[in-house]
C-alpha cells in the first residue's frame, strides 16, 4: 500500500505507571492487591451543572435510574482515594520522573505547573474527576524514518480498577487509583505502520531507561490514532503487543480504504437522503422459526423488528476487515446494546432462517432489488434503540467514516466502541496551587541523564561479555536486577535469561508477574548451590500459584548431601536394571529425567549425571 | 499592552510559542492561559513575549432557574447562607464563588422540585461559617420564625460546615416553642464534582423539613462515608469531628434522632420532640456577646482569666480536663487556677465547666479539685457539648446575671442539650 498516497497519519498515546514509593496525591504505596479488601463503601456519582449553567436533563434522568459505585479499600489506601480527604501535594518522586522523561522526549518544561480535574463520570474515580497536569510540550524522537513529534507529556492520576459490573453495580478496586501514570502523546506524524511500531518501542526504551516504571501486565498502555485522507480519525484502544502495531494500523487502513469505496458505491445508487427510517414489526412471519436466536427471543416475550435499508443491496456483506464485514461492524453497534447480533439480507437464509421467511420480510417491508434489510430480536425498546443506531450508521455510510473509538482485537482487526468522546471538563484543582520546577533542579537532571538504550545495551555487551540480542533483551526487561545478581551472586547470564523467559512465560500464561525481590531471592539459592537450576521453573511456578517464596524456597534448601544422592540414584537403577541391561548406554537419558524428576530440581543436573553414568557403566560392566 | 481575561493570546517562550484563553492569575507577575486541549499553564511575566493578542471573549454567565410552586407538595423555605455548599465554580478559571442567588441551589440537586415546594428562598446573608457571629443568628432566628409562622412546614438552612453545630446550638434556645423541624445543611465535598455529598444532604433535609414528625432544631448530614443515608442529628449533641470526611457530624452523649435515606424513608432512632403544626414559634434573641470558652491544659497562666475578668466578661465556658477538672495543686503557685477563679466569682462573673473529652459527663465530688471548685460556685454543666454550653450560657445572660437564676437555667434541660442517660455503646463512644 502506498501510505504516503493514501494520507496515511498515525499517532500514539502511552500510559506508563511509575514505580514512585508513593501515589502521585497521597502518601499511600502504589501497590496491586489480590486479596480481600479490607471493605467498601458505596457511593452515587451525580451529573454537574455545565459552564453555561444547566443540568443536562438526559443526564439527570440517566442518573436517577443509575448505577450505585461500589468501592474496595484496603489497608494500602487512605481517605484521598476515598474522596473522604483533600490530595496531598504532587509526588516529588514523579515530578522528577516526569521532568526527566521530558528531557529524553527533548521536551519543553512548562514554567507554571497547575494541576487539572479532568471530569469522568464513569464511576473510575471516586471524586467523578481525574487529576491530571501538563509537564512539558513540543519535544521529538528520532526514528529510521524521521523525526516523530511529541505534543505533550503529562503526569496524571490511574484510575481504579473495575472489578464487576451488572445493569445496576460496577465494583471498582482502590488500589490502583492513584498511581502515578506519565502520558506522552506523539504528533499524527508517524507515516507507515512500520514507523508506528519502532516509535512505540523508543518510547518504551525511553520510559525504561529512567528505571522508575512498572513492568509487567497493565502497566503500560497504548492507543493508536489512525486516520487516511479520505478516512475519519480512530481511536484504536488497548495495543498491547508492540510486534502488532503495524498490523493493526494495515487493517485499519484497509477498513477506512473499504468504507470509503462504500460511500463511493452508496452515493452512486443515491444519496442519504432517500433512506427512511421505518421500524417494523415482523414477530408473526417468525412465529414458527427454527432460528434458535429469534426463537428464545420471541419465548422471553421478545419481538423481531426490521428496517430497510435503501440501496443497500450487497453492502453489508462487504468485507471491511480481513473476516469482518460490514454487517459485522453494524452487528458491533448492536451488541452495545446487549443484544446478541442482527441479521441482514446478505446472508440470508442462513442460521436457522428460512427464504420462506426471507422473502416474507421482503414483501412486508417491499424491498426492491438494490435494498437490503437487518432484523434484529429481543425487547421492543432495546431493538427500536438498536436499530435506531444502525439507520444513523448506514446514513454516515454516505458521508464519511466515522470518528471513533475501537477496541483492537488479538488478530489485528477492531470492533466499534463507543464515539470519540467529546473533550472532558477540564478545569483547575483548586486544592493543590501551582508549582514550578526549580532550574537548578532541571540542569540537575539534565546533567545526570540516564544512558540512552543503546549506550546501555553496548555497555552490557562489554561489561558482561553478553551477544546483542541478550543485552537487549535484558535492557530492555530487567537491567537494573540483572546488573545487582551478577556483581553479587554466582549467576551466569544464561541462568537469568532462562529464568527471565520462564517468568515472562507465566506473565503470558497465568497473568502473574514475578517480580525483583522474588528472583533475586532465587537466585540467591542456585548462586548458593541449594537450589539447581533446573529447579527454577518448579519455584516460579509454585510461587505465581501464590506459595510464598520463603516457604518454597525452604523446601529446596532441605540437605541433599551427595549420599543421598547416590543411594537414590542406586534405588532406581536397581528398579530399572533389566531396562538398562536392553538398552545400554542409551538408558541414561531416560534415567536421567527419572532422577530430575525425583529430585525435582533440588540436585544440580551435572552431579546427577556423573553419578548416574557411573552407576550404568558397573551394571552393564558386571553382567 | 496588557492582556486581559479572557483574550487570545500567543506567548513565545525561547523557541516555543503557546496558544491559550488568559485566565485570572492570583499572582501579579504571572500569566495564567488555558490551552485548547484544555490544561492551564503559567508564566512569569517576564520570561515570554507576547507576540498575538486577539479580542475578549465575552464572560460567560450563569442561566436563571425558575421554581414553580406546586400545590401538591408541602411549603417549605430555604435560607441560604453562604459556604460550600452555596459556591459554585467558574469551570472556565477553576474560580470559587458564591451562589448569586439561592434559587441555584436546585443545580445541585433538582430532585427537590418533587419533594417539596418552596415558599420562599432568601439569602440574608453569604459568609464562611467560621465568620458568624451572634449577630448572624439573630437573623437566621428572625427569618425562621417569621417563616415558619407564616405557613411553612419546616425550614432548611445551607451553612458552612465549619460551625454548623454553633448555629444549631444557638437556634435552639433561641426559637422559644418551636416544634416544626429547622435543618442545618451542609456539604463537605466541592459542588463541581460528581461525588458532591450537598445533593443529598438536601434532598434528606427536604424530607425532614417537609414530610417528617421532627420538631427541632437539627443537622442533616451523611451517616457514613457511603451515600446510603443521612443522620438527622439534635441541635444541642452534634459536634464536626473530622477535619474531612462527608460523615463528619456526630452525636455526643446521645444517638441519631432519625436516619433518612434518599427515597424518603424516615426510621427513627429516638425520642424528640413532636411537631406541631398549630404552635407558634417565638423568636428570644438576647443574647450576652461578652462570653467565652477557654480550654485548661498543662502550663496554662490563670493571668489569661484574669485578661477577661479585667475585661469585664460576663461568662466564661472553661473546657476542663475529663470529669472538670482544672490545676489547683501546681508545684509553682502561679500557675494555680484557685485564685483567679474566687476573683471572678466575686465580681459574679458565672462560670461553668464542661468537660474537653467531649464524651461523658463532668461531677464535681470525685476529686477535691473538684469539689474546690464546685464551693466557689463553678457550674458543672452535665454532659453539655463546651459549644454547646457556650451558647446557652450567652443566651441565659442575654436575659439575667442572676447567679441563681442563671445556674437554674444552665442545669434545665431546656432544648435535648442534657441527657442525664448516657448508654454504654461497644460500638466506640
Ligand atoms: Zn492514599
Amino acid at each position: 500500500m502506498d501510505y504516503k498516497e493514501l494520507g496515511l497519519k498515525v499517532g500514539l498515546e502511552i500510559h506508563q505507571q511509575l514505580n514512585t514509593k508513593r501515589k502521585l496525591f497521597c502518601d499511600c504505596p502504589t501497590i496491586l492487591r489480590t486479596d480481600d479488601p479490607l471493605d467498601t463503601i458505596e457511593r452515587r456519582l451525580r451529573p454537574t451543572p455545565s459552564e453555561i449553567g444547566e443540568v443536562d436533563v438526559a443526564a439527570l434522568k440517566e442518573y436517577m435510574r443509575g448505577k450505585t459505585y461500589i468501592y474496595q479499600y484496603y489497608d494500602t489506601n487512605c481517605l484521598v482515594e476515598l474522596d473522604e480527604e483533600p490530595p496531598h501535594l504532587v509526588s516529588e518522586e514523579a515530578k522528577i520522573i516526569g521532568v526527566e522523561v521530558s528531557l529524553l522526549l527533548n521536551s519543553n518544561i512548562i514554567e507554571e505547573i497547575q494541576v487539572m480535574r479532568k471530569t469522568v463520570l464513569d464511576g473510575s474515580n471516586t471524586s467523578a474527576f481525574q487529576r491530571t497536569m501538563l509537564i512539558s510540550t513540543d519535544g521529538y524522537i528520532e526514528t529510521k524514518q524521521g523525526p516523530v513529534s511529541i505534543l505533550t507529556v503529562c503526569l496524571e492520576e490511574d484510575a481504579a480498577r473495575l472489578i464487576s459490573q451488572d445493569d445496576t453495580t460496577k465494583t471498582f478496586r482502590l488500589d490502583r487509583l492513584g498511581i502515578p501514570l506519565v502520558e506522552i502523546a506523539t504528533g499524527p506524524d508517524i507515516s507507515n505502520p512500520e514507523q508506528a511500531k519502532e516509535a512505540a518501542y523508543i518510547l518504551g526504551q525511553i520510559l525504561r531507561a529512567t528505571g522508575k516504571v512498572k513492568r509487567g501486565l497493565g502497566t503500560i498502555r497504548q492507543d493508536l490514532n489512525v486516520s487516511i485522507r479520505e478516512g475519519g480519525r480512530v481511536e484504536l484502544k488497548g495495543v498491547q503487543k508492540l510486534d502488532m502495531i503495524p498490523l493493526w494500523v494495515e487493517r485499519e487502513v484497509e477498513r477506512q480504504i473499504a468504507l470509503v469505496e462504500i460511500k463511493k458505491e452508496l452515493n452512486k445508487r443515491g444519496s442519504e437522503k432517500d433512506l427512511e427510517f421505518k421500524i417494523i414489526e415482523v414477530t408473526d412471519i417468525f412465529n414458527n422459526t427454527s432460528s434458535k436466536i429469534i426463537a428464545s427471543s420471541i419465548k422471553k416475550n421478545g419481538g423481531v423488528y426490521a428496517t430497510k435499508l435503501k440501496n443497500f443491496k450487497g453492502i453489508l456483506g462487504k468485507d471491511i476487515q480481513k473476516g469482518r464485514r460490514f454487517g459485522t461492524e453494524l452487528a458491533d453497534h448492536v451488541k452495545t446494546y446487549g443484544l446478541s447480533g442482527l441479521f441482514h439480507i446478505d446472508e440470508l437464509p442462513n442460521y436457522g432462517i428460512t427464504s420462506d421467511e426471507v422473502n416474507k420480510v421482503r414483501a412486508k417491508l417491499k424491498i426492491a432489488e438494490l435494498d437490503s434489510f437487518v432484523i434484529v430480536a429481543g425487547k421492543e425498546d432495546i431493538c427500536k434503540k438498536a436499530l435506531e443506531e444502525v439507520f444513523e450508521r448506514c446514513k454516515k455510510a454516505f458521508l464519511e467514516v466515522p470518528n471513533e473509538t475501537r477496541d483492537a482485537l488479538e488478530d489485528g482487526n477492531s470492533k466499534y466502541s463507543r464515539p470519540l468522546p467529546g473533550r472532558a471538563r477540564m478545569y483547575p484543582e483548586t486544592d493543590i496551587p501551582p508549582f514550578t520546577i526549580d532550574s537548578e533542579l532541571i540542569r540537575n537532571i539534565k546533567e545526570n541523564l540516564p544512558e540512552t538504550f543503546d549506550e546501555k545495551v553496548n555497555k552490557f555487551i562489554d561489561k558482561y561479555g553478553l551477544k546483542k540480542d541478550e543485552a537487549e533483551r535484558i535492557v530492555y526487561e530487567s537491567p537494573e536486577l540483572f546488573e545487582k545478581v551478577i556483581s553479587s551472586l554466582d549467576i551466569k547470564s544464561t541462568i537469568f535469561i532462562k529464568a527471565l523467559d520462564l517468568s515472562k512465560n507465566l506473565e503470558r500464561e497465568e497473568g502473574y508477574v514475578t517480580d525483583d525481590q522474588t528472583l533475586y531471592l532465587l537466585f540467591e539459592k542456585v548462586s548458593k548451590g541449594i537450589i539447581a537450576k533446573e529447579g527454577i521453573e518448579e519455584v516460579l511456578k509454585r510461587v505465581s500459584k501464590g506459595e510464598d517464596i520463603e516457604i518454597v524456597l525452604s523446601d529446596f534448601s532441605s540437605d541433599n548431601n551427595s549420599a543421598d544422592v547416590e543411594f537414590a540414584i542406586e534405588k532406581i537403577i536397581l528398579e530399572k536394571k533389566d531396562f538398562i541391561l536392553e538398552k545400554g548406554d542409551r538408558a541414561i537419558s531416560p534415567l536421567m529425567g527419572l532422577c530430575m524428576k525425583e529430585f525435582r530440581g533440588k540436585v544440580d543436573g551435572s552431579l546427577i549425571n556423573k553419578i548416574l553414568k557411573e552407576k550404568i557403566d558397573e551394571i552393564l560392566k558386571s553382567s | 499592552m496588557e492582556p486581559e481575561v479572557g483574550d487570545i493570546v500567543t506567548l513565545r517562550k525561547g523557541n516555543t510559542s503557546y496558544e491559550g484563553i488568559v485566565i485570572p492569575s492570583p499572582k501579579k507577575d504571572s500569566i495564567i492561559i488555558k490551552l485548547s486541549n484544555g490544561y492551564n499553564i503559567g508564566f512569569r511575566k517576564d520570561s515570554v513575549e507576547i507576540i498575538n493578542m486577539e479580542k475578549k471573549q465575552k464572560p460567560k454567565i450563569f442561566s436563571e432557574v425558575k421554581f414553580e410552586k406546586r400545590k401538591d407538595l408541602p411549603e417549605i423555605s430555604l435560607i441560604s447562607t453562604g459556604g460550600t455548599i452555596a459556591s459554585r465554580v467558574d469551570y472556565e478559571t477553576g474560580g470559587v464563588r458564591w451562589l448569586m442567588k439561592p434559587e441555584e441551589i436546585f443545580f445541585m440537586a433538582p430532585e427537590l422540585s418533587d419533594i417539596a415546594t418552596f415558599r420562599n428562598i432568601s439569602s440574608p446573608f453569604q459568609i464562611a461559617s467560621e465568620s458568624m457571629t451572634f449577630e448572624c443568628y439573630k437573623i437566621l432566628a428572625k427569618e425562621s420564625a417569621k417563616e415558619l409562622n407564616s405557613g411553612s412546614k419546616g425550614v432548611i438552612i445551607t451553612h458552612g460546615t465549619d460551625t454548623l453545630h454553633y448555629t444549631s446550638a444557638a437556634l435552639s434556645f433561641m426559637l422559644q416553642n418551636l416544634s416544626k423541624p429547622v435543618c442545618l445543611v451542609g456539604a463537605q465535598r466541592s459542588p463541581d464534582r460528581g461525588s458532591f455529598d450537598g445533593s443529598m444532604n438536601l434532598i434528606c433535609a427536604s424530607y425532614v423539613a417537609g414530610h417528617s414528625d421532627i420538631g427541632e432544631s437539627v443537622i442533616v448530614m451523611h451517616g457514613e462515608m457511603s451515600d446510603t443515608y443521612c443522620n438527622v442529628l439534635r441541635g444541642t449533641k452534634v459536634r464536626k469531628m473530622h477535619s474531612t470526611r462527608r460523615d463528619t457530624f456526630r452525636p455526643i452523649n446521645t444517638s441519631t434522632l432519625a436516619k433518612v435515606f434518599m427515597n424518603g424513608k424516615i426510621e427513627r432512632f429516638s425520642d424528640y420532640r413532636k411537631r406541631n403544626d398549630d404552635n407558634e414559634v417565638y423568636p428570644d434573641i438576647e443574647m450576652e456577646e461578652r462570653t467565652a470558652i477557654i480550654k485548661a491544659y498543662p502550663n496554662f497562666n490563670p493571668e489569661i482569666l484574669d485578661y477577661y475578668i479585667d475585661k469585664g466578661y460576663k461568662g466564661l465556658v472553661i473546657e476542663a480536663s475529663a470529669l472538670g477538672h482544672v490545676p489547683t495543686d501546681t508545684i509553682n503557685e502561679k500557675f494555680s487556677w484557685v485564685d483567679s477563679i474566687k476573683r471572678a466569682r466575686e465580681q459574679d462573673i458565672i462560670i461553668v465547666f464542661a468537660t474537653q473529652c467531649l464524651f461523658g459527663r463532668v461531677d464535681p465530688f470525685v476529686y477535691s479539685n473538684g469539689r474546690i471548685m464546685e464551693e466557689m460556685g463553678v457550674i458543672y454543666a452535665e454532659d453539655m457539648l463546651p459549644e454547646t454550653a457556650y451558647l446557652k450560657l450567652s443566651w441565659i445572660l442575654g436575659h439575667t446575671n442572676e447567679y441563681f437564676e442563671v445556674k437554674r437555667n444552665m442545669l434545665d434541660n431546656m432544648s435535648g442539650e442534657i441527657n442525664y442517660r448516657i448508654k454504654g455503646d461497644k460500638n466506640g463512644l
